[in-house]
């Protein structure tokens, strides 16, 4: 690819790598300063319309809007670092077991896989809910476990590729250990194709923090959350539609960036890909 | 072939049968007594003894897991610990709910992807291909229940063309049926759709790459004539398999619409039994998502075998 096709691509990554950015800031920013207190009740200012002091107006409890959506882009960010985390430290060395390891291990690896990928993270979430108690941390541990399929998978088809390299096969020859070429040769090599992953399942993971929020079975109030904002949003819905557009704005924003910087980073790693999704 | 499908086939049986262990065991380690849940905390010791042995938690692990299976086999799921009624009739009643909604959506999203997406990649260095990927990417990020939750502000609370919310069993008043489906079958297949859209694109542009589909325009057909003689046939496979994966997403989207729209579904069966610690209705409606996740992917596994001839043998 010339570098001028390169450029024309780079809006995807660019444009994903910005939105991702806005909503960091935005999180990295609450810890020092929110215009108001996000979670301070005031009866005498709620339902304001948007006005100077509050940018977006106030809730039905008369909590700022803005520090909501701020406080609430850690508890996003939380939620997908950990769940993605959780994910990659589980799925990847599966993945790349499965490729390394016995004929059997892999099979049955993948079998179970398949049966954790019949659980979607929604559903696992809830179960977890219902045993463990709603909170936080059960959402995005379901989260997490949901997501390991797909790290394995991934992690587990560029291993095979890797393993089928002729410096791979000069390593083994060489009499060096499975462990000392996964740790060489395999890892370095489908680090890019879990980022990417990583990136995808992070916008997977925001969805489903707010599909939980919304439901109840995710981020306890007081705690500020996108999906409960819009949970609370339901019921003036017909007189205060912006109580459910501007989270609805902050969810659509932060899963494009993920999406987008994902996609650009595919893009990158791998040109023969690009513009294909 | 019928090598392939057979064992196939017995994969699925193993994974329904280790799923249904899985969901059993995760609900059966929880902490808490379901006879004391049932009774409530004031309940007396022999009360509770009496309630055990009626749900029959009191037996070992195994006993109950078979006497549990084997009921489901048989369609009886049981009885409600909390409401005392038997789980079955009315989990396939709210099953049917379920099922009008994720169908509709489900043809929602078709309708929408594959012409949408086949433009979008016939016309990918264009601007109006340009303009659907980026809309697509859009609808993507859209979560069902903000959609649901827009298009009950704009066509139900600001034009007043639809309902909000309830549901008319079908053979009780079909046009109010239709008018109750209207909106949450959109909430879940538009999201869907635009997901859909994205492969339909990708697949059908790798399509377009192919040798002969060049021939076929050599040939003197129209890209369009091409497309649709030779080409769809060929992009079916990957957007079967999305279309597969995506029923399931959508059996548990479903769950999230149905609140927004108070549908009487499986969702909101879910959640409600999940609310009122009613364990056993949890554990049947939880089996019936994760078997039909794995029937479908067996379907698509078996359809594969069908649409493309060079995988018949593998």
């Amino acid at each position: 690819m010339t570098t001028a096709a390169m450029k024309r691509r780079t809006p995807t990554l660019t444009v994903g790598a910005i939105l991702v950015g806005l909503v960091v800031l935005l999180a990295v920013m609450s810890f020092l300063w929110t215009p108001h207190d996000p979670t301070r009740v005031d009866a005498a200012v709620r339902l304001l319309g948007p006005t100077g002091d509050y940018l977006f107006g106030t809730d039905k409890f008369g909590r700022d809007l803005v520090s909501q959506i701020m406080v609430g882009a850690r508890t996003t960010l939380y939620v997908g670092v950990v769940a993605v985390g959780v994910a990659a430290v589980i799925g990847t060395p599966l993945g790349i077991l499965a490729a390394m390891g016995p004929r059997w291990l892999g099979e049955f690896v993948m079998r179970v896989n398949d049966l954790v990928l019949a659980f979607p993270a929604l559903l696992l979430a809830i179960m977890f809910g219902a045993v463990f108690g709603a909170s936080t941390l059960t959402a995005m541990i379901a989260i997490g476990i949901a997501t390991v399929p797909s790290f394995a998978r991934i992690a587990r088809s560029g291993t095979l590729q890797v393993m089928s390299t002729e410096y791979v096969l000069a390593a083994r020859a060489a009499g060096r250990s499975r462990f000392a070429i996964a740790h060489r040769h395999v890892l370095p090599n489908v680090a890019g194709l879990l980022i990417v992953q990583s990136s995808v399942s992070f916008a997977i993971a925001v969805l489903a923090e707010a599909a939980l929020s919304f439901l109840g079975f995710g981020t306890r109030p007081p705690t500020p959350s996108w999906g409960r904002m819009l949970q609370e949003s339901q019921e003036l819905l017909a007189v205060q539609p912006r109580l459910a557009i501007v989270p609805g704005i902050a969810i659509a924003i932060a899963v494009l960036g993920f999406n987008l910087l994902g996609d650009g980073l595919r893009d990158r790693l791998d040109p023969r890909l690009a513009g294909r999704r | 072939m019928i090598l392939g499908i057979a064992r196939r086939t017995a994969i699925f049986l193993v994974s329904v049968l280790a799923a249904s262990i899985a969901v059993f065991l995760f609900m059966a380690v929880l902490p808490g007594d379901p006879a004391q849940v049932a009774l409530g905390i004031n309940a007396t010791p022999e009360l509770i003894a009496r309630t055990r042995a009626e749900f029959g938690t009191d037996r070992p692990l195994t006993t109950q897991y078979f006497d549990w299976i084997g009921g489901v086999l048989t369609g009886d799921f049981g009885r409600s610990y909390v409401t005392r009624d038997l789980i079955g009739p009315q989990l396939a009643d709210r099953l049917g709910v379920t099922l009008w909604l994720v169908g509709a959506a489900m043809v929602i999203a078709v309708v929408i992807a594959v012409p949408l997406g086949s433009f979008a990649a016939v016309r990918h260095r264009k601007v109006s291909g340009t303009v659907i990927s980026g809309a697509s990417q859009l609808g993507v990020a859209v979560p069902a229940f903000l959609a649901g939750i827009l298009l009950v502000q704009v066509f139900a609370v600001q034009w007043r063309l639809l309902p909000s919310g309830g549901w008319t069993p079908p053979n009780q008043d079909f046009g109010e049926f239709l008018r109750g489906l209207v909106l949450p079958a959109l909430a879940l297949g538009l999201v869907q759709g635009a997901v859909l859209t994205r492969y339909v694109r990708s697949a059908v542009l790798d399509t377009l790459r192919e040798d002969y589909l060049r021939t076929a325009r050599a040939k003197g057909l129209m890209p369009g004539q091409a497309l649709v003689r030779h080409g769809l046939r060929n992009a079916a496979v990957p957007v079967v398999t999305v279309l597969g994966l995506q029923l399931t997403t959508l059996l548990i989207g479903a769950v999230v619409v149905e609140r927004v729209f108070v549908l009487p579904g499986l969702g909101s069966m879910l959640l409600d039994a999940v609310a009122a610690r009613d364990l056993l209705t949890v554990q049947g409606i939880v089996l019936v998502l994760v078997i039909a996740a794995l029937l479908v992917n067996f379907l698509v596994d078996l359809l594969y075998t069908v649409i493309d001839p060079r995988l018949r043998r593998s």
